[in-house]
């Protein structure tokens, strides 16, 4: 039992990375557009999410960096790098009207080469590791609440005893779940999503919804990269630990069956899963094994949810399909 | 409502058929386009791109050794597009490639680390690492096509899965069953007999893919086979109607498809590498997805295609430890390239008729 | 911007479309008037629907000018023509499936917040002046067509649309829904709005409109006041030359039992019955027609038959010309032809189910035959010979054999489906829609080939949606209503109002009301 506390309370810190590529995800899927360049757009806000407080504290000089500042300048940056992103994808598959399936593949490629690129540029600019001072680390890892709440028995341990990143994610997911079912423009959005043609012949701009879901989206998922940077890498940069991180994302979404509310317990169960081999060891099992765990789960999930085919659990109708209003 | 803007300032209208020379001036401007972008990261770096392209070329091709590592390269490339090839005209997103690589390298070592020694004959060794190789990539692409013929389970993540999985297989073998001396994680060197001869100084792998690009190329375009997969990916329905049993066919082409991404395993274990390590693979699966696409799936366009992104390739490792632009930059420019490919199409496909010229263009 | 209303709202001059080298719309002048129904006439790919496009920002046109109250505007999307007032319900719904009718009414609006309260009264309001009736909040999955059509209606006026155009409202109603839809439409002319209405049916022309435009080929013919038209006029105006309405039908002299179908129930993924303990035998040398409302079971029938739809039970037996019978139930349409069935089915969904849009017209021969001969390699000189063979006998309209098939017109592309399935000469041909969206000219030349096979003794099946050509066509008319068998009457001693009325009960007059 207390294995268990630990493992999922440790679970929230990686399922917080998850469940920002998720949400991001969900958001550019609803409007019809599926990039499967999250993978890419992780890595990159996983790097820019970090050179930008890293650039901030050596132009101040390391102690005078104020923490708010640092904390909002990776976000902004890792959003900003994954807005253009999905702009850029946009471009490609909406203006240019190419393949969805291939662009996000090549932005998968893109993203991840240029998160390389810049580490590695950085890398040398400064002569170390990308990384922050112990006072900024501790900033973008910190378990702000009070004690009384962290000493509730379990709950504390899994909920209480997170970074100020996993309430931004549980907020973000209930404000989009309310963007989508209560507000006119999430009404809008899913109706380009679902059927563009209907959303087109009523006057809704296919094209801008297009995009600025699709910005938004890449936007937050790079916010999953950067989490994953500052919080479970410790502030440093290596390429290798994000990797596969931004196709769980991808295969999250279908787990949550398109419904942002969703995204927040499968990350955190997805979290678990990935760490699961260093908090619960089974004797003789060999720990190279035990690391496909969540994959193999991934791969179970998609079988069953594609063998139950239930109508009001489908992906959005028009799903990966460019739209051409002179082609119907 | 002003006069001004009766009309949009741009609309688009379907191209009938374009001249096939002004199709590939289109192809070639955006692949120079790609070039052109492909200057930025450089120039981020501090460095001068004309001289690092230069560098790059003759990094890649300016000596025999050069060209022979450029090739080594290649080969893999070339093997997994065409392999990746009858997926993707069938529009199966198989991106498991990679998996499938490891496997048939896992399976192959597995003859050349338990067989070798038994088997005098390198002809016969090799043979059957081939074939165990071949099995190994086909099984593992057979899983995810069986379910995505029987359930329609998406493709493109159990494929991306299952090469983690295999992966993940590898370092438990480097570290555990096959490990070498205790605590190295590394699987000693194959034997001679497991190990593919040279000629003209590169693994004869390349030979191997040339005869399989023209297999290849036979397959898709004059089989029954080929027409099946290209009914297929152009309709579903159409195909049922036809006849064809879809599922079938699916799990036919994952066999297939996985088979030759298999044998290019092997040839990397028993060729490149002589030995099985965790990144084998090291993204040929991923980069011959560009190779396949950007060759339109014409088998023989994928030898350039593949040639080029291996000289982008060993062009920027040269690059790398002559003027310390990180290696990665292949990455971007391979993605650059490929974002202009997919672009480009549109201005094949559509033509744009601006505001002003309206009239002439109604009366052509 | 209350101006005093004209009564001509739109006019529209020397409008012209092409579409690649196709001309849709060729130097158009047309007015709009309110207070009146106009019936825009003409064929299929006459150019009706492409002109209505540019009236509500489909599409742009590429020359030409629009008026509205005698002002130009350019239409160039959607909202540009909702907010000049111009409402457009499409023959294939705008609706999203996963909404609510309330939802789907409220779409593309910026009026400030969702408040679907407002909107239900607003639509309750909207209903009670014209006379509909709708559940704003139903999904629009649960509906039936001619709700979701009173929903598409209910949207354009809730925008205030003042011109409203009607693309084929027809199509998929039953007379009894029709005759409410053009109540509706007379209490909105007598509101003083201006109504185009889309249509081929020249009864409905005739029964409903002030003013009649015809299009022939993409140019406009002339407008006529409805008072002084009649039926041939019209027809006149509308084929440009006086058309045998006749369809032969010779009688065959031996007929024989074909397909024998007894019992046969399907149900589709959602576990909804879509035929329904269907019994009837087609016989060779006989047209039989199929009819019934849009959805009625016909498109399940023909698959089911060829083997393409997983049966629940029923037996579907095939009399061979030896006196042998085979049990087609159960069968692949491979098994089913390798056991020596001929059998040949134009389906309704040409390109994206009896061709592949991408091949030429060899390849699309080779549907039927790429796995005949032995070894892997096909045998492309059999359908290259069949392909040309079509395209000299059937007229195709191609640059070569190898010209990709989507990029034809619509009656060509029906010309190398036809052709090909009727090519190895089966005992039973099964047909859906086959003269959808051609002109007339070819519509004949498909009637005459039916008739041919007919002749040489084939078991035809003919499902169709227009009832004068199903009464002058076929031999037999079976009627599905709902997936039910309504009842099968002799083509040559029934009538139109006996059909309709089948359509829409089972069992017709035997039937309950």
């Amino acid at each position: 039992m207390n294995a268990l506390v630990l493992l999922f309370g440790a679970a929230g810190a990686y399922g917080t990375a998850l469940m920002f590529g998720t949400l991001g995800e969900i958001l550019t899927e609803k409007s019809g557009n599926m990039n499967l360049g999250v993978e890419g757009i992780m890595y990159m806000g996983g790097i820019f999410g970090l050179i930008a407080p890293n650039l901030y504290e050596q132009a101040v000089g390391e102690g005078n960096a104020n923490p708010f500042v640092a904390i909002l300048l990776a976000i902004v940056a890792a959003f900003a790098v994954g807005a253009l992103a999905g702009a850029l994808f946009s471009f490609i598959t909406v203006t240019l009207r190419a393949n969805q399936n291939v662009t996000g593949l090549a932005m998968a490629t893109f993203g991840t080469g240029v998160a390389k690129f810049a580490g590695e540029l950085r890398r040398l600019q400064i002569g170390g590791y990308v990384t922050l001072s112990n006072d900024l680390k501790f900033a973008f890892d910190n378990k702000f609440m009070p004690d009384f709440l962290k000493n509730i028995p379990i709950v504390g341990r899994i909920i209480f005893n997170q970074s100020e990143f996993f309430y931004m994610g549980i907020i973000l997911a209930i404000a989009m779940h309310l963007f989508l079912t209560k507000t006119k423009t999430g009404l809008y959005l899913r109706a380009v999503g679902e059927s563009p043609v209907t959303a087109d012949a009523a006057g809704i701009n296919i094209t801008k919804y297009k995009y600025i879901a699709t910005m938004v989206g890449g936007g937050i998922t790079a916010i999953g990269g950067m989490v994953y940077t500052m919080t479970t890498a410790g502030c440093v940069w290596i390429e290798a630990s994000l990797s596969g991180t931004g196709w769980l994302a991808v295969a999250l979404v279908i787990f949550c069956t398109w419904r942002p509310l969703n995204a927040i317990w499968s990350s955190i169960l997805f979290g678990a899963l990935m760490i699961m081999y260093l908090r619960i060891i089974v004797p003789f099992f060999p720990t190279e094994l035990y690391k496909i765990l969540p994959y193999v789960v991934t791969i179970i999930v998609l079988v069953i949810t594609s063998m139950r085919n239930i109508k009001d659990k489908q992906p959005p109708a028009s799903l990966g399909v460019n739209y051409f209003r002179e082609e119907r | 409502m002003t006069n001004e803007s009766k009309t949009p300032l741009i609309r688009l209208a379907k191209r009938d058929a374009m001249d096939p020379k002004k199709v590939w001036a289109i192809r070639i401007g955006s692949i120079v386009v790609a070039l052109i972008l492909g200057m930025i990261p450089i120039l981020m770096a501090g460095k001068n791109p004309f001289q690092s392209y230069g560098i790059m070329i003759s990094g890649a091709l300016s000596k025999p050794g050069y060209i022979r590592q450029t090739v080594k390269k290649a080969i893999p490339l070339l093997g997994c597009a065409l392999a990746i090839a009858p997926c993707f005209k069938m529009k199966f997103w198989n991106i498991g490639a990679e998996g499938q690589i490891t496997m048939g390298a896992i399976f192959a070592s597995f003859i050349s680390i338990n067989l070798a020694s038994h088997i005098q004959s390198r002809f016969i060794v090799l043979v059957l690492m081939m074939l165990a190789g071949a099995l190994g990539g086909a099984l593992w692409a057979f899983i995810p096509g069986f379910f995505k013929a029987k359930y329609n389970t998406n493709e493109t993540l159990f494929t991306l899965m299952m090469n983690y999985i295999a992966i993940g297989i590898v370092r438990w073998l480097q570290g555990g069953p096959w490990e070498g001396r205790p605590g190295t994680q590394i699987i000693p060197m194959f034997p001679d007999n497991a190990r593919l001869p040279n000629v003209f100084g590169v693994y004869c792998g390349w030979i191997i893919v040339l005869v399989l690009v023209v297999l290849v190329h036979i397959y898709m375009n004059y089989t029954k086979h080929g027409y099946e997969v290209a009914v297929i990916g152009d309709s579903l329905n159409t195909a049922r109607y036809a006849g064809m049993n879809v599922g079938w066919v699916m799990m036919r082409t994952m066999l297939l498809s996985g088979a030759i991404s298999g044998v290019v395993g092997w040839m990397l274990v028993s060729g490149a590498n002589g030995t099985l390590n965790s990144d084998v693979a090291g993204g040929v699966g991923f980069t011959s997805i560009t190779v396949a696409w950007l060759s339109q799936l014409n088998s023989f366009a994928m030898i350039i295609i593949a040639s080029i992104l291996a000289i982008i390739d060993k062009g920027s490792a040269t690059l790398q430890t002559k003027l310390s632009v990180p290696a990665s930059v292949a990455e971007i420019v391979s993605g650059i390239l490929l974002f202009c490919m997919l672009g480009c199409e549109f201005f094949i496909n559509y033509k744009l008729i601006f505001r002003g010229k309206k009239d002439k263009e109604v009366q052509a | 911007m209350q101006k005093v209303q004209s009564k001509c709202a739109i006019e529209l001059k020397g409008i012209t479309k092409t579409f690649g080298k196709v001309v849709a719309n060729d130097d158009i002048n047309l007015s709009i008037n309110r207070g009146e129904i106009l019936c825009l006439l003409g064929e299929n790919g006459s150019g009706k629907t492409t002109l209505m496009n540019m009236l509500s920002g489909i599409y742009q046109p590429d020359g030409g000018e629009i008026f509205k109250d005698g002002e130009p505007v350019a239409i160039r999307s959607p909202r540009d023509a909702f907010d000049l007032g111009i409402g457009m319900i499409h023959q294939h719904y705008h609706l999203v499936d996963v909404f609510t009718a309330a939802q789907n009414i409220i779409l593309g609006l910026d009026d400030g917040k969702m408040d679907l309260g407002a909107v239900n009264e607003k639509v309750k309001e909207i209903c009670d002046r014209y006379g509909f009736d709708i559940d704003p909040k139903k999904k629009v999955y649960d509906m039936s067509v001619s709700q979701k059509q009173t929903v598409e209606i209910v949207k354009v006026l809730y925008r205030g649309a003042e011109i409203l155009i009607l693309d084929e409202p027809t199509a998929v109603l039953t007379p009894q829904e029709t005759d409410k839809l053009f109540a509706v439409l007379r209490n909105m002319k007598a509101d003083n709005k201006a109504i185009v209405l889309i249509t081929h049916k020249l009864a409905e022309v005739l029964d409903v409109s002030d003013k009649v435009a015809i299009l022939r080929k993409g140019k406009y013919i002339g407008t006529v006041d409805t008072k002084t038209a009649t039926a041939q006029s019209l027809t006149d105006m509308m084929v440009g030359r006086s058309v045998k309405l006749n369809i032969d039908r010779p009688l065959y002299s031996n007929p024989k039992d074909k397909l024998v179908i007894e019992n046969l129930t399907v149900v589709d993924g959602e576990g909804i019955k879509k035929l329904d303990s269907v019994t009837f035998t087609a016989k060779s040398g006989e047209i039989l027609g199929v009819a019934g409302i849009a959805g009625s079971g016909q498109k399940e029938l023909l698959e089911s038959i060829s083997g393409l739809y997983p049966i629940m039970e029923g037996s579907i037996l095939f009399n061979g010309d030896d006196g042998s019978q085979i049990e087609l139930v159960g069968k692949t349409p491979m098994q089913i032809r390798n056991i020596g069935v001929g059998m040949g089915f134009v389906p309704e969904d040409r390109l994206g189910m009896g061709l592949v849009g991408s091949m030429g017209m060899t390849n699309n021969m080779m549907l039927r035959s790429w796995r005949h001969g032995n070894g892997m390699f096909f045998n492309k000189k059999a359908p290259q010979a069949l392909a040309e063979k079509v395209w000299d006998e059937l007229e195709v309209v191609t640059p070569s054999t190898e010209f990709p098939v989507r990029r034809m017109s619509g009656g060509n592309i029906q010309k190398v489906l036809v052709g090909r399935e009727i090519a190895s000469k089966p005992p039973v041909l099964l047909t859906a829609y086959a003269v959808r969206g051609l002109d007339i000219n070819t519509s004949y030349a498909i009637y005459n080939l039916l008739t041919e096979q007919k002749m040489s003794g084939a078991a035809v099946l003919y499902i169709g949606e227009e009832l004068d050509v199903l009464l002058e066509l076929c031999d037999r008319i079976l009627v599905l209503c709902g997936g039910k068998v309504s009842g099968i009457v002799d083509a040559r001693n029934t009538t139109k109002e006996e059909i309709g009325f089948m359509m829409t009960t089972v069992g017709g007059k035997g039937g309950k009301e």
